[in-house]
């Protein structure tokens, strides 16, 4: 039975700036450690045990260097230019542009760091690591990144499960001479054969203090109703925003996309959005691609502790709060009785 | 933001034990943009050689001093660290030490002022005894 699922975050890279002029767009820290909510698009897939990502960098004028670092389920086989048209085409599936009447048309550990693999597309410079998250972390200084302050946690965080990074670093003074204009991205599309898909999200919020708030899209396509961890509610910020099956037009518009030759004929098509504060996004996305069920509480970053459940909504506490008073009401008169009963 | 950190710091200190000994050596991890342990005693009057041993991949700052000195130090431009032995810079994944002798009892704040990291909680005490 052919089995596939596609994840796309809206914004799985983020992170951290070169300190040579500077310049950051979505998500990115600023050179003086301001936090851009600018928000990017990113799309990854996966499909016979294979994930994609297709992620865009955006340019957001003035010149220097920016970069970002973004951790893997596993060691990339390819890193290419991605498709002209995937992720626009992908918002517009699930935020439809407005039909109006025709007149009124409008608009692991390790002590080292080994680079897997180096490619250059457009103005970006894209390299794949193995290594330690102090290793990493070391890796990124020495090549001009400002780690913020949470970054040793964080790349500790992801290296206990997957030692991959990739790191990009965006020259805005080439993007300038290609003629980019702000707002331009460029994709980048990154082919990963793992048995274990899972979407990074707790990196969406580094560097930004506990009470900041991290936006951010994920889209889910799979040949059913995809098994999540953690559950979508609003304890975690996550939210479902679509929930139904993929339609025709879209995966053949996708499809139609260079290098897009892999998406499948069907699917079930979900889109997650994430209104959380950095400081509740602890997680990342585990998706069972299996369809027994059972995402990996590993792949949510949640270890083997019991992931923490807040109710969902305040009104929930109440009932609960009731019950709990009549169970203590219920062993107070027991033990008053039975104290009578003693002293009688 | 700073405040609320820096006056939980000192509660801290305060309710910790008041007979906790006051050491001429002691050693300070930076782990996770953290100092730990983040109260440390020491007695007045006495050269003490603290060793700070960062063992993250970015690297750290170690001023220890009074609140005014501190304000000082949140707007200040020095970039590195390291001619006086209460302001002590010290690189990723390195050790570096320090002899100081503090003149008054008294509680001084211990702070790294890199962008970010006191926000971050890379506060502690320094709680000097007679």
């Amino acid at each position: 039975m052919r089995r596939f699922l596609f994840a796309f975050p809206a914004l799985i890279l983020t992170m951290l700036l070169a300190s040579t002029p500077a310049f950051a767009c979505g998500g990115l820290i600023g050179p003086n450690g301001a936090v851009l909510l600018t928000r990017t698009t990113t799309f990854a897939g996966y499909h016979n045990g294979v994930e994609h990502y297709v992620t865009a960098f955006s340019f957001a004028g003035g010149g220097g260097a920016f970069g970002s670092l973004t951790p893997l389920p596993g060691v990339p086989s390819d890193v290419e230019r991605g498709g002209d048209w995937t992720l626009q085409r992908l918002i517009r599936e699930t935020a439809p542009i407005k039909q109006f009447a025709p007149a009124a048309r409008s608009a692991l550990t390790a002590d080292s760091v080994q680079v897997l693999l180096q490619k250059r597309i457009d103005a970006l410079d894209v390299t794949v690591l193995k290594g330690g998250g102090a290793a990493v972390g070391e890796w990124a200084k020495e090549h001009g990144f400002r780690l913020p302050p949470d970054a040793p946690e964080v790349l500790d965080f992801y290296a206990q499960r997957s030692p991959i990074f990739l790191a990009a670093v965006f020259d805005a003074d080439a993007a300038a001479q290609r003629g980019q204009n702000v707002g331009d991205g460029t994709p980048v599309h990154i082919t990963i054969p793992t048995p274990n898909p899972w979407v990074p999200l707790r990196i969406l919020g580094l560097g930004k203090l506990s009470g900041e708030p991290v936006d951010a899209d994920v889209f889910l396509l799979t040949d059913r109703r995809p098994a999540m961890l953690p559950a979508a509610d609003r304890s975690h910020g996550l939210f479902v925003e679509h929930d139904a099956a993929a339609t025709a037009s879209l995966l053949n518009d996708l499809r139609a996309d260079k290098g897009m030759s892999w998406i499948p004929q069907d699917g079930w098509l979900t889109k997650l959005r994430i209104a959380a504060t950095a400081g509740q996004l602890t997680y990342d996305l585990a998706i069972d691609a299996s369809g027994q069920g059972a995402p990996s509480r590993i792949a949510a970053g949640f270890g083997t502790s019991t992931p923490p459940v807040v109710p969902d909504d305040l009104g929930l506490i109440w009932p609960i709060a009731l019950a709990g008073g009549y169970v203590a009401a219920a062993l107070a008169l027991l033990v008053m009785r039975r104290r009578q009963l003693v002293t009688a | 933001m700073i405040r609320a950190l820096v006056i939980a710091a000192i509660a801290a200190a305060l309710l910790a034990p008041s007979g906790a000994a006051a050491a001429t050596q002691t050693e300070i991890r930076i782990h996770y943009s953290h100092f730990d342990p983040s109260i440390i005693t020491v007695p007045r009057g006495v050269p003490v050689t603290i060793v700070l041993r960062n063992d993250d991949p970015i690297d750290h700052e170690w001023i220890v001093g009074t609140a005014e000195m501190h304000a000082r130090h949140r707007s200040g431009t020095e970039p590195v660290h390291g001619s006086r032995p209460t302001e002590i810079s010290i690189p990723a994944l390195s050790t570096r030490a320090t002899v100081v002798t503090f003149a008054d009892a008294g509680m001084l704040q211990m702070i790294c002022h890199l962008p970010g990291h006191e926000q971050y909680g890379m506060i502690g005490i320094v709680r000097v005894v007679p």
